[in-house]
């Protein structure tokens, strides 16, 4: 973290705590994301991923906290002033408008588009098969091509911070592959990505910082290199040490 | 001959019907919201067409110019203001602020224009006069020129919808309304867009009902509402051209009835509506539901 430390943070979240009723899903989150990083947020099935991504993006808000854009606080922003801001989000399950073609879908994601990068015709020329089916309806294409239109409506509006929500949800390994292949690509053009997996291999194998979450709580931040697989492991099962799988649902004996 | 006629005249009256139901139909498939005061914002724009003319004095078709874009901006603040509102609680709390609307909007009417009907005088020869198709069918100008109106409205509205930048986002908050504000959209300004379209098209049918009949407080729910409603379910829910296609079939089946007997006709197209609600309850053009 500390060569970190003299830039501005692009995305800082500031003791994050969302309530969903009485539940806790977020307690006191804290971290910053600098420009051009791959930060990843991992975790366990209900362990506040999407609701972290929900609230930066402003779906959710929060009890207690603030989101910070280059500085700027955005936390009383609707989800809409915030994607013209620069926060956009790609929704776990992709969320395309069905009854929309594909074309249309990426026009949607332009109406409101920030100055920058990217048009459909470059997404197009990202995903080259898009542009023969440009007039389908979404609805009838396989998860992995909804996937990259759902990836292409949230790149046409020029994103300074793009959220990826589970881009592997439903998919074959083979195609989140090809999908992960992309992100090079994209970050080329100056974005930053947060994105949230439970594939934690694949996670690895992206992200130049992780994260992860345990009930709400963080547990472990670093870059991959400097964290070793034991770490993770005892950061995402929330145990001391994996040789205590077998002191098993002892709660208090969480990490960090 | 007499049948032929009874057809003819159904067919032309559907497009009266259609323009009722198509602004009902479109906020139902936008917001959800069935609105209730649908019938009685048009006869509150016939009143005001009639009022406008009294008072100014504007040749008759003028009067649209006037009446059709302020009913859109009652639209789209209604929208954004008591609809939205009640929208934010649940969608059944919008049945119940249309109904209040709609009792807002008779009695309010009754005590400031009393019981009597009104027309609109259109003083034009066009309008008032009729043509005969051999010696049995006489066809009225006006019945003919409110079709039209009624499918060009129609051809307008899926133009907007398809083509335009805010019939694209209307179609998009209709599918996904979260999806929509995280591409940048504020879909209660975008509900407000497709509430002033679908109040413009409730200002023509109640100016198109003024010249057609005559209106009074009570004409918005007995007639309006209800032959809007009939439309709708009849040509499907959310489909445009079903809204013709259901006023048409309501249109010709009431005047079916009243050739057999006169005091059959509104009951005639009640009985094609039941009909339908239980032998085809997702209405002839049978689109699949938007949702």
């Amino acid at each position: 973290m500390s060569e970190r430390t003299d830039q501005q943070a692009l995305l800082e979240v500031r003791d994050l705590t969302v309530h969903h009723g009485q539940l806790r899903a977020l307690d006191r989150v804290r971290f910053a994301v600098f420009p051009g990083e791959v930060y990843a947020i991992i975790g366990a099935n209900g362990a506040g991923k999407s609701t972290l991504l929900r609230t930066i993006c402003g779906l959710h808000r929060p009890t207690e906290g603030s989101i910070l854009l280059d500085g700027t606080d955005v936390t009383g922003l609707r989800p809409e002033r915030r994607a013209t801001r620069g926060i956009v989000m790609v929704p776990e399950g992709r969320r395309l408008f069905p009854s929309l073609t594909l074309d249309e879908n990426l026009q949607v994601g332009a109406t409101y588009a920030r100055r920058g990068p990217w048009t459909t015709d470059r997404v197009y020329e990202l995903f080259p098969w898009m542009r023969d089916r440009r007039n389908q309806r979404t609805a009838q294409m396989s998860g992995g091509e909804q996937q990259s239109v759902a990836i292409g409506r949230a790149l046409v509006a020029n994103p300074r911070v793009l959220l990826l929500d589970e881009l592997s949800l439903g998919l074959a390994p083979v195609v989140v592959q090809r999908i992960y292949g992309m992100l090079p690509q994209i970050l080329a053009t100056g974005l930053t990505v947060v994105l949230v997996e439970q594939d934690v291999s694949q996670t690895l194998r992206v992200a130049t910082h992780i994260h992860c979450l345990l009930e709400g709580r963080s547990t472990l931040e670093g870059r991959p290199a400097d964290v070793t697989a034991e770490q993770v492991e005892a950061a995402y099962f929330g145990l001391q040490g994996s040789n205590q799988l077998w002191h098993g649902s002892t709660r208090s004996s969480r990490a960090c | 001959m007499a049948w032929v006629n009874a057809i003819i005249q159904g067919v032309l009256t559907g497009g009266l019907y259609a323009l009722f139901a198509c602004g009902l139909s479109l906020m139902f498939g936008v917001m959800k919201v069935v609105n209730l005061a649908h019938g009685d914002l048009a006869v509150v724009a016939g009143y005001v067409a009639v009022g406008v003319i009294t008072v100014t004095h504007i040749p008759v078709l003028w009067s649209f110019l006037i009446v059709v874009p302020l009913m859109a901006v009652v639209g789209y603040v209604l929208q954004r203001t008591i609809l939205q509102t009640a929208l934010n609680r649940s969608v059944l709390t919008t049945l119940m602020v249309t109904f209040g609307l709609s009792a807002v909007i008779e009695n309010g009417l009754l005590q400031f224009f009393t019981a009597n009907s009104r027309a609109i005088g259109t003083g034009l020869a066009l309008v008032s006069d009729s043509f005969k198709l051999g010696s049995q069918i006489q066809i009225a100008y006006l019945l003919v020129v409110i079709f039209t109106v009624a499918v060009a409205v129609l051809l307008g509205l899926q133009y907007f919808l398809s083509a335009s930048k805010y019939g694209r986002l209307i179609r998009a908050v209709a599918d996904d309304r979260e999806a929509a504000q995280l591409c940048g959209a504020d879909y209660r300004h975008v509900f407000g867009i497709a509430a002033a379209v679908a109040f413009g098209t409730v200002a023509l049918a109640g100016i198109a009902y003024g010249m057609y009949s005559q209106l009074q407080p009570t004409t918005g729910t007995d007639t309006i509402l209800l032959f809007a409603f009939a439309a709708v379910v009849i040509g499907g829910l959310g489909s445009l051209w079903g809204t013709l296609l259901g006023g048409v079939v309501l249109g010709v089946a009431q005047q079916i009835g009243a050739q057999i007997n006169i005091s059959y006709e509104v009951l005639a197209g009640y009985l094609v509506f039941l009909a339908v609600l239980v032998l085809r309850p997702q209405g002839l053009t049978a689109r699949r539901a938007q949702s």
